[in-house]
């Protein structure tokens, strides 16, 4: 610890801190641009400028270090004179247009030119003017307002990973630009628009939609995967209008990334349901609630009578609140049933009896940042967990050995100590090997190196990704990661697919009693089948067969905030519910976290909360235990107890590696990051960003074997469906394999995510 | 995109660097693929990036630094006049109206068949022997003359 004085104050500071770090800590404010705490320092501004006893000359608070005894002024005469006389320079050439700007009133050069500027300009030659650049759909630029603090720039090399903007020129005629027309494409590239100081940066969807004054804020919580990102919804007039990060260092610091950044536009698509329907005689018709519901109860009381309670069931998007799933599930109980299930895209439940709990991250989500050594196992990491690399990225910057054992091999941003890039049919055998090695066997190739990396290091993780965790040998990676986790002393962790992955476990919404998993009913539905939030040719392993499932189900009543066309197909009830922005829920992350949070607008139209839609079902079915008042109610009794003890990756048994046998072509089937679910399927800005591009990959050598070339449309099939996709070249794919991904409209007609696939010329 | 011999030389100077700071190079690569190219297109620039390992946008940060690169086509050769104090005390100003009036051409012109391109520049640090030029960046003439700029440009093939 050093001791120091600033105005005055004497403060103790921890060593090896700067000036404006102690003068934040203690509450002192600094006037600062390119400054930023999770930046490097670049110390280009000169706004903070201040004053320490025995230097010459002003000193950058950002850039000088504490030092025992230093005495430091912040604002006397000569600071204060040398921070007006930066405000001025600053004001030179930025553009004094603050009413058409759309950062006016959330700008830090507008704030500060308060404290700091004078009341007229000086200057009175020509200002420079400087084109915007087009960078995407996302971000809007005005360029002659940037006042070069290099923040964007700092943010691509050292947060998102990779540098797409620059400053190019120099002194006067410096520009940030990113390369010759590029796009940014980064999945965290919204970040940019918080980072920015001034309007260079604003964001494209929210251009001139409102003031930062007129917004309600309602504290929210992300629900576009597990992390639980912190959010702040930004409303006005009942509309969702932007959503920036709410800051929590233990989960996404002050980053977001752009899924939960942007998908909000998918809140106001215009096939919002937004009154019940009923299909009669194959007609769809609006009705109102009390109708709706009357039918669908009837409905469902006869057909249990008819068939049995086995014979109905209700499947859940684990996108759903943990009070959506547990009232979800006590109706099916209560109606006698036990088929109820959240893991849509999951293929193989022969680990169920063997799990003791919740599968979930295994640590928090802050101790991946300090991890010395992770082995990935099957993770399209970037685009389902970008938060998440971001942790792992700055724990491979500080030289944590990250190996990957995956289908696919899109650059993660950051060096890889080992990987071990094959089908996923080998992916077990793969994993098999690194167990091998670590039981004392010697086999050859990457697995080897994988091992050794494994075995380094103090803390140390394995963690099965989304592919894994979708994958037709689930049980059995689950079960080698286990004992590889075991034989290293790592941790296993599962990187959670959905905002709810573990609260649907913690809300009993699944099979206890020998009832139909989501992978069964997905097959073959109960003849009565509840739907909640389901989007069947999206949100499954196998789109083909559940279209064709809830098709031959005699009913089905689906809750959804949309009017999608395959729910017009499949249903005969739709009752509107609200999304996660106009209810009050809870959400489990993949770290065990419990955030609930309130609805930020009123649900549109007729729409209510799915927890209400429930609980009146539940009483007009006559089931007992249906009379709660408010969600945090059914939050008590669907949490109680402490939810750590819940949480549970280990298996009581193992299931042994299999053989498996496949067909000449097996379909690598990630789901593409902006088709992962019904809300950012609909995000119009983020479905024209690049990243939601939808093609036939695979690599050079299959596609000259098939006598394809890149570009060519193609016929690609699974059983009975088939989709008319561009064929496009991937070196980095692995033999034998064409990546579609899966989630989108395009690919909705086809089968199982890592199934047979056959292709031809279309 | 760059030819082998260019290439030979862009690994000599990464070998300099320690192995994992390829991008130490970005300048001498740049100069090599201009000397090869005669101007740094953008999809030299890039292609230089690439084989440095490093983003485009850094390259075309360096590029755009630094004026001795050239961002748009110039002629075979670029005449350089250094036009600072110590060159003009010696005659720079009659230099540079000597070798515009001969050209036909002004400073950041290029002559009709596209052999010279005439280029102003700040001190070369050869105060001495002002005033001067340099031909491609790369061979000063000095204490010029009418009679020695006429030599020199009839030896430019
Ligand atoms: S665009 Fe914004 S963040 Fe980037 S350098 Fe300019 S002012 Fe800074
Ligand atoms: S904040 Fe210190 S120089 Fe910019």
């Amino acid at each position: 610890m050093a001791n120091i004085e600033m105005d005055g104050k004497a403060l103790s500071v921890p060593d090896g801190s700067t000036v404006i770090d102690a003068a934040d800590a203690a509450g002192i404010y600094i006037p600062r641009f390119c400054y930023h705490k999770k930046l490097s320092v670049a110390a280009n501004c000169r706004m903070c400028l201040v004053e320490v006893e025995k230097a010459p000359k002003l000193l950058p608070a950002c850039a000088t270090p504490v030092m025992e005894g230093m005495k430091v002024q912040t604002r006397s005469p000569k600071a204060l004179a040398a921070q007006k006389a930066v405000m001025e320079f600053m004001l030179i050439n930025h553009p004094l247009d603050c009413p058409i700007c759309d950062q006016g009133g959330e700008c830090q050069l507008q704030d500060l030119a308060v404290g700091y500027g004078k009341g007229g300009s000086r200057y009175q030659e020509e200002k420079r003017v400087v084109l915007n650049k087009n960078i995407g759909p996302l971000i809007s630029t005005d360029m002659t307002r940037c006042i070069h603090c290099t923040r964007c720039v700092r943010f691509g090399q050292e947060i998102g990973g990779i540098m797409e903007m620059g400053q190019i020129g120099r002194g006067e005629h410096s520009e940030i630009t990113p390369f010759l027309g590029h796009a940014v494409s980064s999945e965290l590239s919204g970040n940019m628009i918080d980072l920015c100081p001034v309007g260079a940066l604003t964001s494209k969807p929210f251009r001139y939609k409102a003031r930062s004054w007129e917004l309600k804020h309602t504290a929210s919580v992300a629900p576009h995967d597990s992390l639980g990102s912190n959010i702040e919804i930004h409303s006005k007039n009942g509309t969702v209008l932007r959503v920036v990060p709410r800051e929590n260092e233990e989960i996404n610091q002050c980053w977001l990334s752009d899924r939960d950044r942007f998908a909000y536009e998918g809140l106001a698509a215009k096939d919002r349901l937004r009154r019940p329907m009923i299909k009669q005689n194959d007609v769809w018709r609006e009705c109102d609630w009390q109708y709706a519901l009357d039918f669908a109860v009837h409905a469902l009381q006869a057909l249990k009578e008819k068939h049995g309670a086995q014979q109905v069931g209700a499947l859940a998007t684990p996108q759903a609140t943990v009070e959506e799933l547990f009232l979800l599930q006590k109706v099916m109980r209560g109606m006698g049933s036990d088929n109820v299930d959240f893991r849509l895209r999951q293929s193989d439940f022969s680990a169920d009896a063997g799990l003791q709990g919740a599968p979930w991250l295994g640590m928090a989500v802050a101790e991946v940042s300090k991890l010395d050594s992770v082995l990935l196992v099957g993770t399209n990491l970037r685009a389902d967990h970008p938060l998440l690399a971001l942790r792992l990225r700055q724990a491979a910057k500080h030289g944590a050995r990250v190996s990957l054992l995956n289908p696919l091999d899109d650059d993660l941003f950051m060096p890889l100590a080992a990987k071990a890039i094959v089908s996923p049919a080998a992916m077990a055998e793969t994993l098999d090997q690194v167990r091998r090695v670590l039981a004392g066997e010697t086999v050859s190739g990457d697995a080897q190196k994988i091992a050794a990396n494994l075995q380094q290091g103090e803390s140390k993780a394995v963690l099965l990704g989304n592919l894994a965790q979708h994958h037709p040998q689930f049980s059995e990676l689950h079960s080698l990661a286990q004992q590889i986790a075991a034989a290293c002393g790592a941790k296993l962790g599962f990187l959670g697919e959905s905002a709810n992955s573990v609260g649907g476990y913690l809300a009993g919404a699944l099979p206890a009693a020998g009832g139909l998993n989501a992978g069964a009913m997905l097959n073959n539905a109960p003849k009565a089948t509840i739907l909640l939030g389901v989007e069947p040719e999206g949100d499954t392993y196998n789109p083909a067969q559940a279209m064709a499932a809830l098709r031959s189900a005699d009913l089905v009543v689906a809750l959804s905030a949309y009017k999608s066309p395959t729910l017009l197909k499949s249903a005969d009830v739709l009752l509107p519910i609200a999304p996660f922005s106009e209810t009050s829920g809870t959400f489990v992350s993949t770290e065990g976290r419990v955030q609930s949070f309130a609805a930020a607008v009123k649900p549109l139209g007729e729409a209510r909360p799915a927890w209400k839609v429930l609980r009146v079902l539940g009483n007009l079915l006559a089931l007992d235990g249906f009379d709660y008042d408010s969600s945090e109610q059914v939050r008590d009794v669907a949490l109680t107890g402490a939810v750590s003890v819940k949480l549970n990756n280990t298996l009581k048994t193992l299931k042994p590696l299999s053989k498996v046998t496949h067909g000449a072509l097996q379909r690598v089937g990630d789901v593409s990051a902006y088709h992962a679910d019904a809300i950012v399927r609909r995000a119009t800005s983020l479905q024209t960003s690049h990243a939601a591009a939808n093609n036939a990959r695979m690599n050079g050598a299959l596609l000259s074997s098939l006598g394809l070339c890149e570009g060519v449309l193609i016929k690609v099939s699974q059983g009975e469906g088939s989709a008319e996709l561009k064929a496009a070249r991937d070196d980095k794919l692995p033999d034998a394999c064409v990546r579609v991904a899966a989630g989108s409209a395009a690919t909705a007609t086809l089968g199982g995510l890592f199934d047979e696939i056959k292709v031809e010329r279309a | 995109m760059l030819s082998s011999e260019s290439l030979i030389q862009i690994d000599r100077e990464v070998a300099k660097y320690p192995p994992n700071n390829k991008q130490s190079a970005v300048m001498s690569a740049l100069r090599i693929a201009q000397i090869e190219k005669g101007w740094l297109a953008p999809e030299t620039i890039e292609f230089v990036a690439t084989y440095l390992e490093i983003p485009a946008i850094a390259a075309w940060e360096v590029a755009t630094f630094y004026n001795m690169y050239e961002l748009k086509p110039v002629g075979k050769y670029k005449l350089t006049v250094c036009t600072n104090l110590p060159c003009s005390l010696m005659g720079a100003q009659s230099v540079v109206e000597y070798l515009q009036d001969k050209l036909g051409i002004g400073f950041n012109e290029t002559t009709s068949d596209g052999k010279f391109t005439l280029k102003m520049s700040e001190c070369m640090g050869s105060c001495g022997e002002g005033p001067l030029l340099t031909i491609n960046n790369h061979k000063m003439r000095v204490q010029l003359t009418p009679a020695k700029i006429d030599e020199i440009l009839a030896g430019l093939e």
